[in-house]
């Protein structure tokens, strides 16, 4: 059997709503958030380069060059966030994120 | 033997990402998305982009895997606690993901236009994909290049600043301090006399 673009279309679509559900299981948790959101952008990166390769056009990869490097900076801050906060309060859990709430 | 590769791939890539979601302790998550992210670069390399398949594992399980099992390990965290309760947020979950899955689905049943094709490891220019890549990145999205440039910059003062703490009391060397010091007023010099102590 042939592997077509379908097929890396599904395994995209597969990790993108695991990524979704994994947002709304772990609400309290905001590594498991982070980590969800990357696997998120992974399904998207997989989509890029579907494409790219089955539209023999390389923007599509260089597109999930640029998806990386946003996703690595965005981790960054992330859980520097994440450790500013758990230094501040002691705890990380999502729902008493209301510091700056009135 | 492509087909068997990548069903092996593809496989191993959703369960090591449903594993993400749904471990118990956060260093498994961590370890199952480096799992995952190594299953995805088998998949790149397929595609033929071998290129971004080395930046995945390089950038992905070299770099991020590894700060997010820093943080994890760092913070002293009641993980247990923080699991909750599961059934409160599984109706909600599940039925946006079958939204989703259904959305998705309607829109591949209605999309039929390039499914016969095949998808080849790119021949056309030539040269292996890195090179291609690099043919491409710097000239025809060199200002785009130079922005990611600039968000990892950005991205890098930001973590610095917000983690940077500065605490007082703590003994640092004064290079400056250090070299203002000479002799007439560093030593003393003392008579002291036999038999007395100063």
């Amino acid at each position: 059997m042939e592997i077509g673009l379908t097929h890396y279309l599904t395994v995209a679509s597969i990790l993108f709503i695991v990524g979704i559900f994994g947002i709304f299981l772990n609400r309290k948790n905001v590594i498991i958030i982070l980590m969800s959101i990357e696997l998120m952008l992974l399904a998207v990166n997989i989509n890029f380069v579907a494409f790219s390769t089955h539209l023999n056009d390389l923007g599509g990869q260089v597109f999930t060059m640029f998806v990386l490097t946003v996703a690595a900076a965005e981790a960054a801050i992330g859980l520097a966030i994440l450790v500013c906060f758990h230094r501040n309060r002691g705890t990380i859990a999502v729902e008493d994120v209301a510091m700056m709430k009135g | 033997m492509q087909a068997i590769a990548f069903y092996l791939f593809a496989i191993t890539a959703c369960v090591a990402g449903t594993l993400v979601v749904f471990a118990r302790n956060p260093v498994h998550s961590v370890l199952w998305l480096i799992l995952a992210f190594f299953s995805t670069a088998g998949l790149f390399v397929l595609m033929g982009a071998e290129f971004l398949a080395m930046l995945l594992m390089i950038i992905y399980v070299g770099a991020v895997a590894v700060l997010f099992l820093f943080v994890v390990m760092m913070l002293d965290i009641d993980f247990a606690e923080l699991r909750g309760r599961v059934a409160q947020y599984l109706p909600l979950g599940l039925a946006i993901g079958v939204i989703l899955i259904v959305e998705l689905s309607v829109g591949f049943a209605a999309w039929s236009g390039l499914e016969a094709d095949n998808i080849e490891p790119s021949a056309v220019y030539g040269t292996t994909n890195a090179h291609a890549l690099g043919a491409v990145v710097y000239t025809k999205y060199v200002y785009a290049f130079q922005a990611a440039g600039l968000i990892l910059l950005v991205a890098m003062v930001g973590a610095i600043v917000l983690t940077l703490r500065h605490r007082d009391g703590v003994k640092t060397q004064d290079v400056w301090a250090q070299m203002q010091r000479d002799p007439k007023t560093a030593v003393e010099l003392k008579d002291v006399r036999p038999g007395q102590s100063l």
